[in-house]
C-alpha cells in the first residue's frame, strides 16, 4: 500500500544501470578514467533513482552490542537476516577489559552483551563473542580475520567503519535504521559521496606515525572539512605505511567529517591478507589479487577536491581542545582567545580551554597528565603496541594507565613478543580487548576532571567519561607522556633505540 | 515513517558549533531501549552540571523553549558517533527539525529515516536568525519543506537539503518497502555479481 502510494507520487526510478555496470568489466570505447570510489560504487550499484539515490549491494555487515535497536526493528517487521553468511557479530563496546574471568558485575552492561549473543544465536549469525579467542574490537577483528577485503562494500553501525577502507574497500558507518535495512535486505540506499584525494608526499620522520599524519590532515581540513566526501589517501608517505598505519589513518577520516576513507590496495595489502582465516585461499587468492589490482584510481581520474601535505613538515601532534581538529605540533602552545579576532571562534576557544583546564597560551609540553590509555580501534594493533613499548622499555610511567590490545589475537601476539612485560614493568595495567576507555561504556572511565593522554580518536567533552579531559596522540606519544608525566615530544626519547 | 511537509513551532537557539552525537546523547544512555523515551536525557551533560543541577543558562532549560520543536544550532551538528539514538533523543523530546549550517553525514541520514528534518541554512543566516528567536522565544517560525524556506519574523530564509532526503521526508517513504519492490532485481544482481567475484564470499576458516 505504502509502496504504491510512494511510487505513485511521480518519482521515476531509473532501474537499469546494468549497462554502466558492465562497462567496468568490459571497457567500452569511452574508457572514462575512474577513481577508486567510482569503481567500488559502480560494481555495487543495483539500481539508481533519478533523485540520485542508489541501491547498493552489501558484502560484509558487522554488528555489535549497539545494534540492538536494529534487531528490534527487524523483529517488529517479522523479518529475518537476509544473508547470514555475510553478517558477523562482535562483542566489543560493552565487554569488560579487566577481570573478565569474573563475569560482568553490572547487570545492565551484562544485558547488552547477552542481548547480542541472543540476537546472533536466533539469527544464526557468526559471533566473535566474549569467550571467543578471536574476540576484539570490530574494526580490528574484521581485517585480522581476513573478512575485510579490497573491493568490498562493508557497513557497520559504527562511524569508525571507515577503518576498513585501508584495504581499498568502500566501508562506512550507518545508523540503526540502516543496519536494520541491511539485515533484512543485504542492500542499502545511498547517495554517491563526492571524491576527495588527500595526498601526503615525501617521507615522515622517525617518531612520526600514521596518527600524526591523520591529526595533521584533520587540523588542516577541519573536523567537518571532508563532509559528504569519500577520501582517498595517496602519495608516497601513505604507500610507505603498513596496513596498521593505513587503518589508523582511514579510521580517523570520520574525524575530518569524511563519509569514508580509503587507500588503493597494493602489495602491502595483499601480503597482509594472504593466509588470513577468511581470506580467499590458493588460486582463488591469486584471482582476487588480479581483480584487486585493478581497483586503483586511473592516473587521469578527476577528484572533486584535492589536498596535499608534505610528510616532512609533520611533527608529532597532540590535541589540546574538545574536537579532533584542535591539534597542534607538540612544540606548540595552546591558543590564546584574546588574540582571536573572530568572536565566535574566540568564545569556542575560551570554552574549550576552560573545559580542558588549560591556561591560554600554555606550552603544550607543560601540560601535566593524570593517566594514559593505549587502546581503541585507532591504535591498538600489534604495531601500535610495539611503538609504545619501544618508548616504555626500561622506563617507568609517572602516571597510572591502561593498555587494552585491539583483539585477543593481538593480545596473544604481544605476549609472545614480551610486550606485556614491558607495559607491566612500566607500571601500566595490561588488560583484555574491547572498546574500553575509548568510550567508557563498559565502566572503564577517566574520572571527572582527570586528564588522559590517549591513543583514541575523539577528544569530545565527556567522551572517556563525564568531565574527562582527553588529549589525542599516537601510541609512541602516549608512552612519552607516561614516562614524562606531562605531554612530551617522543623524539628525544627514541634516540639510541630501535624503532 | 512520519511525513514532514510543513511545521510551525517555536525555535530553541543553541548556538554552539560541533555539537556531536556524544553531546546530544552521552554514551552511557545508549543502553536505554527506545520505549523508555530518550527525550529526558537529550543534551544531558550540557543541560545538567556535575552535581545534577539544571544549568540555568542552557536554552533548553528555559520554560518557554521546553516545547520547542525546532532547534537552531551551529555548524557541524551531529558529527561523530553514528548512534541513531541521538536522533531518537531529539525526536522524543519533541524536535522535528534542526536548522544548522552543516550536519554530520551519518546523523543527517539517521534523521531522515526518523522524520527529523535537517535544514541547511548558511552560517550568516543562522547568525541573523539567532537574535530574533532569542529575543522572541514565543515566536512561531515556519519551516516549509516543499518551498525549502524558513519563515522567521519578517524574513524568509532559503534552506538546502539533499533532494533524496527531501523526497523521503515529503512522502514518508519506508525504505524497506521500497527495496522489497526490487526483490527480483537484487537477487539477479547479486547472483551475477558473485559469479564474477567468487572471492567476495568469506572462505571457510
Ligand atoms: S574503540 Fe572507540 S571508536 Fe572504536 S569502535 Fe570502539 S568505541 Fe568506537
Amino acid at each position: 500500500m505504502l509502496l504504491l502510494r510512494t511510487l505513485g507520487l511521480g518519482v521515476q526510478y531509473i532501474a537499469d544501470v546494468r549497462q554502466a555496470r558492465n562497462s567496468q568489466s568490459r571497457p567500452t570505447g569511452m574508457n572514462k578514467p575512474r577513481t577508486l570510489i567510482d569503481k567500488l560504487w559502480l560494481s555495487h550499484e543495483i539500481v539508481r533513482r533519478d533523485d540520485g539515490a542508489a541501491l547498493l549491494l552489501v558484502d560484509r555487515h558487522y554488528v555489535h552490542e549497539g545494534s540492538f535497536h536494529a534487531f528490534s526493528q527487524m523483529k517488529e517487521r517479522r523479518r529475518t537476516v537476509a544473508e547470514v553468511a555475510l553478517t558477523f557479530g562482535v562483542t566489543d563496546h560493552y565487554v569488560p577489559t579487566r577481570g573478565r574471568d569474573k563475569g560482568i558485575a553490572n547487570p545492565e552492561i551484562a544485558a547488552m552483551v547477552s542481548q547480542l549473543e541472543a540476537n546472533a544465536a536466533e539469527s544464526h549469525i557468526m559471533l566473535f563473542g566474549l569467550r571467543d579467542p578471536r574476540q576484539g574490537i570490530v574494526h580490528v577483528v574484521g581485517p585480522e580475520q581476513g573478512l575485510t577485503l579490497p573491493g568490498l562494500l562493508i557497513v557497520c553501525g559504527d562511524s569508525h567503519t571507515s577503518t576498513h577502507g585501508a584495504f581499498g574497500a568502500y566501508a562506512f558507518g550507518i545508523g540503526a535504521s540502516e543496519v536494520a535495512h541491511v539485515l533484512m535486505t543485504q542492500t542499502l540506499w545511498q547517495k554517491k559521496p563526492k571524491r576527495m584525494r588527500i595526498a601526503v608526499e615525501g617521507a615522515s620522520a622517525v617518531g612520526v606515525g600514521a596518527k600524526d599524519i591523520a591529526l595533521a590532515i584533520i587540523a588542516k581540513v577541519g573536523a567537518d572539512g571532508a563532509q559528504g566526501h569519500a577520501i582517498e589517501f595517496a602519495g608516497g608517505a601513505i604507500r610507505a605505511l603498513s596496513m596498521e598505519g593505513r587503518m589508523t589513518l582511514c579510521n580517523m577520516s570520520i574525524e575530518a567529517g569524511g563519509r569514508c576513507g580509503m587507500v588503493a590496495p597494493d602489495e602491502t595489502t595483499f601480503a597482509y591478507l594472504k593466509g588470513r582465516p577468511y581470506a580467499p585461499k590458493g588460486q582463488a587468492f591469486d584471482h582476487a589479487v588480479e581483480a584487486w589490482s585493478a581497483l586503483a584510481s586511473d592516473p587521469d581520474a578527476m577528484f572533486d577536491r584535492e589536498v596535499t601535505l608534505d610528510a616532512v613538515t609533520i611533527a608529532p601532534i597532540v590535541t589540546w581542545g574538545t574536537t579532533p581538529d584542535d591539534a597542534l605540533p607538540i612544540d606548540g602552545y595552546a591558543p590564546d582567545p584574546a588574540r582571536e579576532i573572530n568572536p565566535v571562534r574566540a568564545k569556542y576557544l575560551r570554552d574549550a580551554l576552560d573545559y580542558m583546564a588549560i591556561a591560554p597560551g600554555k606550552k603544550l609540553t607543560e601540560i601535566a597528565i593524570d593517566r594514559v590509555f593505549i587502546g581503541s580501534c585507532t591504535n591498538s594493533r600489534i604495531e601500535d603496541l610495539r611503538a609504545a613499548a619501544a618508548v616504555l622499555a626500561g622506563r617507568v610511567s609517572k602516571v597510572p594507565g591502561l593498555v587494552s590490545p585491539g583483539s585477543s589475537t593481538v593480545k596473544r601476539q604481544a605476549e609472545e613478543e614480551g610486550l606485556d612485560r614491558i607495559f607491566r614493568e612500566a607500571g601500566l595495567e595490561w588488560a583484555d580487548s574491547g572498546c574500553s576507555m575509548c568510550v567508557g561504556i563498559n565502566g572503564d572511565v577517566v574520572q571527572s576532571g582527570e586528564r588522559c593522554a590517549s591513543t583514541t580518536n575523539r577528544n569530545f567533552r565527556g567522551r572517556q567519561g563525564p568531565g574527562a579531559r582527553t588529549h589525542l596522540m599516537s601510541p609512541a606519544m602516549v608512552a612519552a607522556a607516561a614516562v614524562s608525566g606531562h605531554l612530551a615530544d617522543v623524539r628525544p626519547l627514541l634516540s639510541g633505540r630501535k624503532v | 515513517m512520519e511525513k514532514f511537509v510543513q511545521l510551525t513551532a517555536r525555535v530553541c537557539p543553541l548556538m554552539l558549533a560541533n555539537l556531536n552525537t556524544d553531546q546530544i546523547l552521552p554514551a552511557r544512555y545508549l543502553k536505554w531501549p527506545r520505549s523508555k523515551g530518550l527525550g529526558a536525557v537529550l543534551f544531558h551533560d550540557l543541560r545538567v552540571d556535575s552535581d545534577g543541577k539544571e544549568r540555568k543558562d542552557f536554552p533548553l532549560n528555559q520554560p518557554l523553549w521546553q516545547d520547542a520543536s525546532i532547534l537552531l544550532a551551529g555548524r557541524n551538528f551531529g558529527g561523530g558517533s553514528s548512534r541513531e539514538a541521538a536522533v531518537y533523543a531529539l525526536y522524543d523530546h519533541g524536535f522535528r527539525c534542526v536548522i544548522a549550517p552543516s550536519f554530520g553525514d551519518i546523523f543527517a541520514q539517521n534523521a531522515v529515516k526518523n522524520g527529523l528534518l535537517t535544514a541547511i541554512v548558511s552560517e550568516a543566516d543562522v547568525v541573523d536568525m539567532a537574535p530574533t528567536v532569542s529575543e522572541n522565544p514565543q515566536l512561531p517560525v515556519t519551516v516549509d519543506l516543499e518551498r525549502k524556506v524558513v519563515v522567521c519574523g519578517n524574513r524568509t530564509y532559503a534552506f538546502d537539503i539533499d533532494p533524496v532526503s527531501r523526497n523521503q521526508l515529503l512522502n514518508g517513504w519506508d525504505d524497506v518497502d521500497l527495496t522489497d519492490s526490487y526483490k527480483d532485481r537484487i537477487a539477479q544482481f547479486s547472483a551475477d555479481y558473485r559469479v564474477r567475484r567468487p572471492w567476495v564470499i568469506p572462505a571457510k576458516s
